[in-house]
């Protein structure tokens, strides 16, 4: 195992941000004591981001334009996937245009998925790219509701150009239930704090750390970062400070993300792989009915490995929104009216969908092998009037990562739309292609003619009838950070 | 070579009904309104028809699909009868459809009829169109005013024109149309309506607020037509004939291709072009003596004028505050209120418009006529800027 390892990493934040005393303020007639926790600000996934758009968006921050050819598997751990049965990782895979010819599948039920199938994915040992993805929802008024945040990780696993070795792992499993959700429940049941603390973190976590210690031969005296997630306050530190380790553990990002479920792990390591440098060691510590240690090893390689953004890159990104009623509708925390333009239709045809899936998941134009037009949606002829070759010859073209910038636009108040208003507008791409677009994550700047844009991965329709989501790309002004 | 139908059909008789909130009463007898009168004024019985031409956009609302309950609504026993459908240019390509038939010789007499009852959806504006399997699964779900409130920003970009500028010309064509609708008994919305209230109306589509939107309305118009010759042997004194009809249908080259600006309608330009050939009109400027644009929203009006080769490009915000498309104008567009008044039943929409301009041309309207018009154009279009049909008509007296 000690040549194998992470590649390369990435990760995503949603744009939304809230402070929590927002939070905190709307809840103060009946819970007053919240305000104790309202510090900084949460990251909340916007109506149309799920675990799915995040973890395209992580993967793409990892991958940074480059093909993931030669991977063997695609993994996607969450305990927020939206469907009970239809696999996740087969979308994320299609969004990312990964090889068709490799294996995959979802992992979830705990707050440990992240760990647990990452360990699992480092043992097979081969190439696979494995993302952790969560967006946890809290009841209005719980403490979670302020905790809780948003975002992904995206790990390259393989054997050359490792940036983190794996040196050695040990998971422990106990019955643990700090917490529970229904399969049919929309919000989680939380056991005492103070309970949770000494005797699940406290004893389970060390064990597991203690014993991939052993493992990988390491001292935690030697251990440079200490990457463990507090799903409740303070418990992070109380197992560093009870395994021995003398430095401050990992930023826990709890400014600007918030706790992001089973992803939150992956998504505070792939921060700190942002920033190490060679020979450091890391300890990964996830938890959750058990636990798992992993210890890695920085190589020299961390030096060209940069995430397209990052997650700090990602944090820094944000746009703030001061209503709680926005957060808590996206959550479907409260039923608004929104009229009787929203009582469309949305039933998506499953056979247009599968034989347009390159289009409608990837993007992917045609470009025309005649006159070389890059033309979007592909039709049965070449868009230009003095070519009209056939589309038999044009080539695939993905239009994800091109720039591109504003050409028209609006603020539609007229339509349904879950975030209103619907921005819409032609996207012209420098390479000359064009499509009509939603726009979306408009700050305060708002939009005009020349704004440089770039393509996220969104849900474009909810069919709330039938509890399925369209899958699109969407545009979004390119933001401070760029790219 | 073909010769275009410039001549070859005359309008034997209209009519049109009431447009409005018409919420006792169903589409059969809007369509009625309009027929009797189109039947009056064309002094002929139900059984000379020989053809018709049902325009309807909508099959959600309204009727549903294909022309019986036209046939019916009407008791046209028998007769080859067709549900025509191209979005909001629905009424003129009915009009093209009863007219070609009678220029090629196919029938003598026609009728084209176009309804469309809107007010039955529980809601204002349009209702949700469904674009198709695959289309729906990337177009964005924006609405009518989205479409075209986009030209604003094109037109702004194009012309290094200011949002406060460009907003006033725009005000002044919904301005213009609102002093004109106060004298159409017909028309929907029949209040002049103050300029600031229009520049400060609550938003709709940026930058299109309350007042740049045309109503939403129930309604018919009927054309009956025949030959010239038939028209005269039935005693017709001042012939309106058609001198043009064309039609111009987006290939995706607007919304595919990097060779749009955003600032105008390729659609109407194509179409123009053609109306202006098959009619003989070469400086539409001078020749025209009024026109019906489709007016759905101020920005569209205000694109047209250059559209139509009518004012020069980038310049008809000038043209507008100069009063040029006013009553008393050189060029008056939109005499009844246009769209803007009307609403915009859309199966009606282009015969309502061709009511106009032939009720003119024959010094039928009243308070609003004009000083001795001869040529008049009507121009309708269908779905979005850089994605629709634009239908266009020209219609003179012909002696």
């Amino acid at each position: 195992m000690a040549d194998f390892g992470i590649k390369r990493f990435g990760g995503y934040v949603p744009r939304l941000r809230i402070d929590r005393s927002h939070i905190a303020d709307a809840h103060k007639w009946m819970a007053p004591n919240l305000r104790g926790q309202a510090k900084g600000a949460r990251a909340f996934v916007s109506w149309d981001e799920d675990a799915v758009t995040m973890a395209v968006e992580a993967a793409r921050d990892c991958l940074d334009g480059r093909k993931a050819d030669g991977i063997e598997a695609v993994y996607v751990a969450s305990t927020s996937l939206p469907y009970a049965d239809l696999q996740h990782a087969s979308l994320v895979a299609s969004a990312l245009r990964l090889p068709t010819g490799i294996a995959s599948s979802d992992i979830g039920f705990s707050q440990r998925a992240g760990t647990s199938g990452l360990l699992q994915a480092l043992k097979a040992g081969e190439d696979a790219l494995f993302i952790a993805s969560d967006a946890p929802v809290a009841k209005p008024a719980s403490t979670q509701e302020l905790s809780y945040g948003a975002g992904a990780a995206a790990f390259l696993l393989g054997s050359d150009d490792v940036v983190a070795r794996l040196l050695g792992a040990a998971s422990v499993t106990a019955p643990f239930v700090d917490h529970f959700r229904g399969a049919q429940s929309r919000y989680d049941y939380f056991w005492e704090e103070r309970w949770v603390r000494d005797e699940g973190y406290a004893k389970l976590a060390p064990a597991a750390i203690k014993a991939a210690l052993a493992k990988a031969g390491v001292a935690v005296a030697d251990i440079t970062h200490f990457v463990m997630p507090s799903m409740q306050r303070g418990a992070a530190d109380a197992v560093a400070k009870k395994v021995g380790f003398g430095g401050k553990p990992a930023d826990g990002l709890e400014n600007g993300v918030g706790y992001a479920g089973a992803a939150h792990v992956l998504l505070m390591l792939a921060n700190v792989l942002d920033t190490a440098a060679p020979g450091d060691k890391i300890l990964v510590a996830g938890f959750g009915q058990g636990a798992d240690a992993l210890v890695f090893e920085v190589t020299e390689a961390i030096q060209n490995a940069k995430p397209r953004r990052g997650v700090a890159g990602a944090i820094t990104d944000g746009i703030s929104t001061d209503s709680y009623m926005r957060m808590l509708s996206f959550y479907n925390g409260v039923d608004l009216e929104w009229g009787m333009r929203s009582e469309k239709d949305s039933k998506t045809a499953l056979t247009e969908q599968y034989r347009s899936d390159d289009q409608i998941s990837g993007l992917i134009a045609g470009k025309c092998g005649k006159c070389s037009t890059i033309q979007f949606p592909q039709i049965e002829y070449c868009v230009n009037p003095e070519c009209n070759a056939p589309a038999t010859q044009f080539e695939d073209y993905s239009l994800v990562d091109e720039p591109s910038q504003v050409l028209t636009y609006t603020a539609d108040w007229l339509s349904f739309h879950p975030a209103p208003p619907l921005y819409i507008g032609f996207v012209q791409f420098d390479n000359g292609a064009r499509i009509l677009m939603e726009v979306v994550d408009v700050g305060a700047d708002g939009l005009d003619v020349g704004t440089p844009l770039k393509l996220t991965f969104r849900i474009k329709e909810r069919d709330r009838a039938r509890g399925y989501n369209r899958y699109f790309w969407k545009a979004a002004p390119a933001g401070a950070a760029g790219a | 070579m073909a010769t275009g139908i410039k001549d070859k059909v005359a309008i034997l008789g209209m009519g049109c009904a009431q447009f409005g909130e018409r919420w006792n009463v169903d589409s059969p007898s809007l369509m009625r309104e309009a027929f009797d009168e189109a039947l009056a004024d064309a002094g002929i019985e139900r059984s000379q028809i020989e053809a018709g031409w049902y325009g309807s956009a909508l099959d959600n609302v309204n009727v549903g699909n294909s022309p019986i309950p036209a046939s019916t609504a009407l008791r046209l026993d028998g007769i080859p009868f067709t549900r025509v459908e191209n979005m909001c240019a629905t009424g003129t390509e009915a009009l093209r459809g009863a007219a070609y038939a009678v220029a090629s010789g196919a029938v003598d007499i026609a009728v084209a009829i176009g309804a469309e009852k809107l007010k039955d959806t529980g809601y204002g504006g349009l209702p949700i169109p469904f674009k198709g399997t695959f289309n729906d699964m990337w177009m964005p779900m924006g609405s009518s005013p989205a479409g075209f409130a986009q030209l604003a920003a094109g037109y702004r970009a194009k012309h290094g024109m200011s949002k406060d500028d460009l907003k006033r010309g725009m005000a002044h064509v919904s301005w213009k149309s609102h002093q004109n609708g106060v004298h159409s008994p017909k028309a929907h919305l029949r209040k002049a309506i103050p300029m600031e209230t229009i520049i400060n109306a609550p938003m709709i589509s940026d930058p299109l607020g309350l007042f740049d939107c045309c109503g939403v309305s129930d309604g018919a118009a009927c054309a009956i037509v025949t030959t010239p010759e038939i028209a005269r042997a039935l005693g017709k004194k001042d012939l309106v004939t058609v001198k043009a009809i064309q039609l111009a249908i987006s290939s995706g080259i607007e919304s595919q291709m990097n060779t749009w600006d955003g600032s105008h309608v390729r659609n109407t330009r194509n179409a123009a072009t053609r109306a202006y050939k098959e009619a003989g009109i070469t400086d539409p400027r001078t020749q025209l003596d009024l026109i019906e644009v489709h007016d759905c929203f101020s920005i569209t009006e205000l694109v047209t004028m250059e559209d139509l080769f009518i004012s020069e490009e980038g310049k008809a915000v000038n043209d507008i505050l100069d009063g040029f498309y006013d009553a008393d104008g050189q060029v008056p567009c939109q005499i009844d209120g246009g769209l803007k008044c009307f609403g915009h039943p859309i199966g009606a929409t282009g015969l309502r418009m061709t009511y106009e301009v032939y009720s003119q041309l024959l010094g039928r309207t009243g308070e609003r006529q004009l000083a001795s018009p001869s040529m008049g154009l009507t121009h309708n279009l269908g779905g979005v800027p850089y994605q629709g049909i634009a239908c266009i008509s020209i219609l003179g007296l012909s002696s």
